[in-house]
């Protein structure tokens, strides 16, 4: 096969390797695939805990579907629906869809905002609707500022196919990684200076993969810079119904911008638009619902003629307008969603501490952001790599190392707790315990160790640990199952 | 600074042109039997809504497929909730696999690991573009074409499209001629091409291509070293003749397993044949590795929903409601469009010998005030705001003639079908009053007829010559 002309007959872009996919963080991925753990059937199988998978209400769900048999077109309760549904293709949605939508987006935000069915676009998950926002905002070229630590696949899914560049903005595990407008002038000007146009600023709000809200304070000088610069704010709320603390509360841009509304600030409402997706909230991932929300008149219109693209199936939209329109129901849902992940992150997180290992304080999310740092060798990637495969393939558990979400500290980890039973947890809890008891000299209690810093000397790496040069493996397999193959 | 990309504040998007203003007037006053009997009656929308009882037939056979269970009652919602694995579901690539192939007669085979899903057509398209070509390249593409392909193939993609034009002395066939002055015209503009883009059954003339002009495109794409896309989104609907894929031609050429075979892409979709657009159905189908690679990966932006997926999955690997569907859907087209042309015939206008498709092609040159555009335009307006009719203007299809308009038949009842043939047939008749004055009536139906007869004898005599064809 002649190679080179193949390439030349593709595009770059198909050419290419800018979809990230190559990356050699993925080597977890085929640990799991070749030998995943099942309780029963192989116990010592490798723990999936690089997927932010929600898991914890499907129940719920299917329950409701065996008494809503009217919610399917298929069913012989739904059917006289089929024909109407399966022609519909308007890119504005099905209205009861778009209602259902707005509505619970407006729940799970404490229905402190309020949601128009008119902006309501759709798009091919989140994945479709943050390249899609890409297209509308900027040509190729122009760049989106991403504070870090930021979701993987914003490489692929921002800058791929559309040519716009990101660039980070750092934070730092100092101010718990907060964003500082320092943070922001100076990656603003740095970009300037080296004559890139810089279009927005782009973020999850919870984050993936802090789990953590914005507080007001900082979602303020947010909105405050993008309107100083007249740059765009997307904010992606894809988490927002995973918050599972009452405090600190999950504040929307969407409230901002209303509060602003009322409170007379002068802000530039085209400058702001939000992400949201059923994926992480209710557990959905593969039903493809993207959705964009614009208070930019023109991106609303232009989004939804590219939501061409990427409809969501009449079929899907036709089940979920029946599922969200059960207030009884979305309500009931959302309060036992939080519980379930409030109790799985208690237990997670207690388990981890017991242990000597603290995690950043957070307030929703379907994983933790570990603080690994006092088990590095040092305090560089290639000690992180390191650790990550003796997890992955002594520990066998699969996380994800900071450096895949391009945290500028080594020695963080985001690890999933949502996506599997609650045994599979504390077998997961069991064997990090092991592992930590066998290689640290654990001093103080786990009480002590909330002092900050106290933890971090008891937890020194003892050296019989032989552990780390077994598995200081050099060049990795390519896996093709990326965890980026999940849209 | 501009704060909205180029794609936004350009019209690139292709959306302000006639094709969807006439949809825009459809909206303002639609055609309702008993609600709205005065209404404008919508043909401009290629759907195919004749066959929906058979589908539901079978939701009703089968509830496990339509409740979320396997045949062992076993629940799946949970595992097709949490899939979205952008391989797609491989029962589903494994039964539309099948189902590509017996649309095709069973005559050649498709491979399911080289089948891509994409949100409907619309991202299968885009998605190939974005894969074989980039900002600054052409892709040819024979006149008339779908308006749809200005958005899908350009917009985002930055590809430009230099037409193949045909024309209707040879009833719009491509000739190798046309396909060499596209190339050169797009050298001319300075653009690298890239391929060339046929559908086939075409929209709007709903007419398959001819074992001929399938040999003339591999060969031209065999010598410019560029890619071949075959959308073959109408395959399932050729009710005339036995349809000739992209595919049954490189099998026949003992081309399979080539470098060329590796350029020559199809797209297809279930949003005509089973008449399921809404549940945003397409697949791209390549031999190139490479392509299926990146294609997979864009799928990504538009994944076909896990629900959707497991439904047609369970449809399509039921080889009895294929084959009866199959069979079906071509027998009730068939009719439909017997209706329309006959419909048309009485008023006096000819269509375009179509053997497919949920449209005709139809010749309203006669009726123009004068051979341009603007006449064609004018005669539209008539035709939507007038005769309550609203069909597409062959300009927006990008044809080079003035006077073409296709017509769509299977988006409606025959009782609103026959509706619209008698509204056209006054309108006509009253407009031929009006041209009386100038010529006689006799004159008019000799001229018309040789029109007519010239139209049938150019494709007949065609047949002749291509006696494998049928």
């Amino acid at each position: 096969m002649a190679a080179a002309s193949d390439k030349n007959l593709l595009s770059k872009i198909a050419g290419g390797d800018q979809h990230g996919e190559d990356s050699p963080y993925f080597d977890g991925w085929k640990a799991y695939e070749d030998d995943p753990f099942h309780p029963t059937r192989n116990p010592h199988g490798v723990i999936q805990m690089g997927l932010a998978e929600n898991q914890l209400c499907s129940d719920l769900i299917k329950e409701w579907i065996k008494v809503n048999p009217h919610a399917s077109i298929c069913t012989s309760e739904g059917v006289h629906d089929f024909s109407h549904v399966a022609v519909f293709q308007d890119y504005h949605g099905l209205p009861e869809f778009r209602q259902a939508i707005a509505r619970f987006m407006g729940k799970a935000r404490g229905g402190r905002v309020r949601f128009e069915p008119e902006r309501v676009v759709m798009s091919g998950g989140a994945t479709g609707a943050n390249e899609t926002l890409m297209f509308c905002l900027a040509d190729p070229g122009d760049a989106f500022l991403v504070p870090t630590p930021y979701y993987a696949a914003f490489d692929r899914d921002l800058r791929w196919r559309t040519g716009v560049r990101i660039i980070p903005v750092e934070c730092y595990s100092s101010n718990d990684f907060r964003i500082t407008r320092q943070a922001l002038e100076s990656s603003y000007l740095k970009a300037r200076e080296s004559g890139t146009k810089v279009k927005g600023l782009i973020l999850s709000n919870p984050s993936n993969p802090l789990g953590t809200t914005l507080d007001g304070s900082t979602l303020e000088t947010l909105v405050g810079f993008v309107n100083d610069k007249q740059i765009h704010l997307v904010c992606d709320e894809i988490y927002a119904a995973t918050v599972f603390s009452a405090a600190p509360k999950f504040t929307s841009v969407a409230e901002i911008v209303q509060d602003m509304d009322h409170h007379g600030h002068i802000i530039n409402r085209d400058l702001i638009h939000i992400v949201c997706s059923l994926s992480k909230d209710m557990g959905l991932p593969g039903f493809r619902v993207g959705i964009i929300y614009s208070f930019n008149d023109a991106v609303v219109s232009a989004a939804r003629k590219m939501s061409s693209f990427g409809l969501v199936s009449s079929q899907t939209q036709s089940f979920l307008a029946a599922l969200l329109s059960d207030e009884r129901f979305v309500d009931d849902f959302m309060v036992q969603s939080s519980k379930r992940l409030a109790n799985r992150h208690g237990v997670f997180t207690k388990g981890l501490e017991e242990m000597g290992i603290s995690c950043l304080t957070s307030n929703a999310g379907l994983f933790v952001w570990m603080d690994l740092r006092p088990m590095l060798k040092d305090q560089s990637f290639e000690s992180e790599m390191a650790l990550w495969n003796v997890i992955v393939n002594k520990v066998r558990i699969n996380v994800s190392p900071g450096s895949s979400f391009h945290c500028s500290e080594p020695g963080w980890f985001r690890v999933c707790f949502a996506n599997m039973d609650e045994e599979t947890l504390h077998v997961g809890l069991r064997r990090i315990r092991e592992f930590v008891l066998g290689n640290r000299n654990i001093k103080k209690t786990a009480a002590d160790n909330k002092t900050r810093g106290g933890w971090q000397r008891n937890l020194r790496l003892s050296p019989s640990s032989r552990i780390y040069e077994e598995h200081a493996l050099s060049p990795r397999l390519l896996s093709p199952h990326s965890p980026l193959l999940r849209a | 600074m501009k704060q909205l990309s180029t794609k936004v504040t350009s019209n690139a998007h292709g959306q302000d042109s006639s094709y969807f203003l006439g949809w825009q007037e459809y909206e303002k006053n639609p055609y309702d039997e008993t609600k709205n009997p005065q209404g404008i009656i919508q043909m401009g929308l290629a759907e195919n809504q004749l066959c929906f009882d058979l589908i539901e037939e079978w939701l009703a056979k089968n509830p496990d497929a339509a409740s979320f269970k396997r045949s062992d009652g076993q629940s799946v919602f949970r595992e097709l909730a949490l899939f979205q694995d952008y391989h797609g579901l491989p029962e589903f690539k494994k039964a539309l696999a099948e189902f590509m192939e017996e649309i095709r007669g069973n005559r050649v085979t498709f491979d399911p690991s080289k089948i891509v899903l994409a949100a409907g057509s619309t991202s299968a398209n885009e998605t190939l573009m974005f894969c074989i070509a980039q900002p600054g390249d052409a892709i040819l593409l024979p006149t008339p074409y779908y308006p749809g392909f200005d958005r899908d193939l350009k917009w985002r993609t930055g590809v430009e499209i230099v037409p193949i034009l045909c024309s209707s002395a040879n009833g719009f066939q491509i000739t190798e001629s046309a396909l060499q002055q596209a190339y050169q015209q797009a050298h001319k503009l300075d653009l690298r091409v890239k391929g060339v883009l046929v559908t086939n059954p075409s929209n709007p003339l709903g007419t398959t291509l001819t074992r001929r002009e399938l040999n003339l495109l591999l060969d031209f794409i065999t010598s410019k070293n560029i890619h071949l896309i075959s959308d073959e989104i109408y395959s399932g609907t050729v009710f005339g003749s036995e349809f000739v894929s992209v595919m049954d031609v490189l099998k026949d050429k003992k081309l399979e397993n080539t470098e060329v075979s590796k350029r020559v892409h199809v797209v297809y979709s279930l949003s005509k044949d089973l008449g399921l657009p809404g549940f945003r159905v397409g697949a791209i189908y390549s031999n190139d590795e490479m392509v299926v690679s990146a294609a997979t990966k864009m799928s990504s932006f538009g994944l076909v929903s896990s629900q959707t997926q497991y439904l047609l999955s369970a449809m399509l690997s039921d080889k009895k409601f294929t084959r009866t569907y199959i069979d079906e859907n071509q027998k009730r087209l068939r009719i439909r469009q017997k209706r329309l042309a006959s419909g048309l015939e009485a008023a006096g206008i000819t269509c375009l010998r179509s053997n497919a498709g949920l449209f005709g092609w139809v010749d309203m040159r006669h009726l123009l005030d004068t051979n341009t555009f603007e006449a064609e335009f004018e005669l539209w307006k008539k035709i939507v705001y007038e005769v309550k009719l609203n069909i597409s203007p062959g300009s927006s299809c990008h044809c080079t003639e003035p006077g073409w308009f296709r017509v769509c038949f299977a988006n409606m009842s025959e009782e609103t079908l026959a509706l619209a043939m008698k509204r056209l047939k006054e309108y006509v008749e009253s407009t031929d009053s009006g041209r009386l004055m100038s010529r006689s009536s006799h004159e008019r139906l000799k001229s018309l007829r040789k029109k007519t007869v010239s139209n049938w004898v150019f494709r007949v005599s065609w047949t002749d010559r291509e006696p494998d064809e049928r």
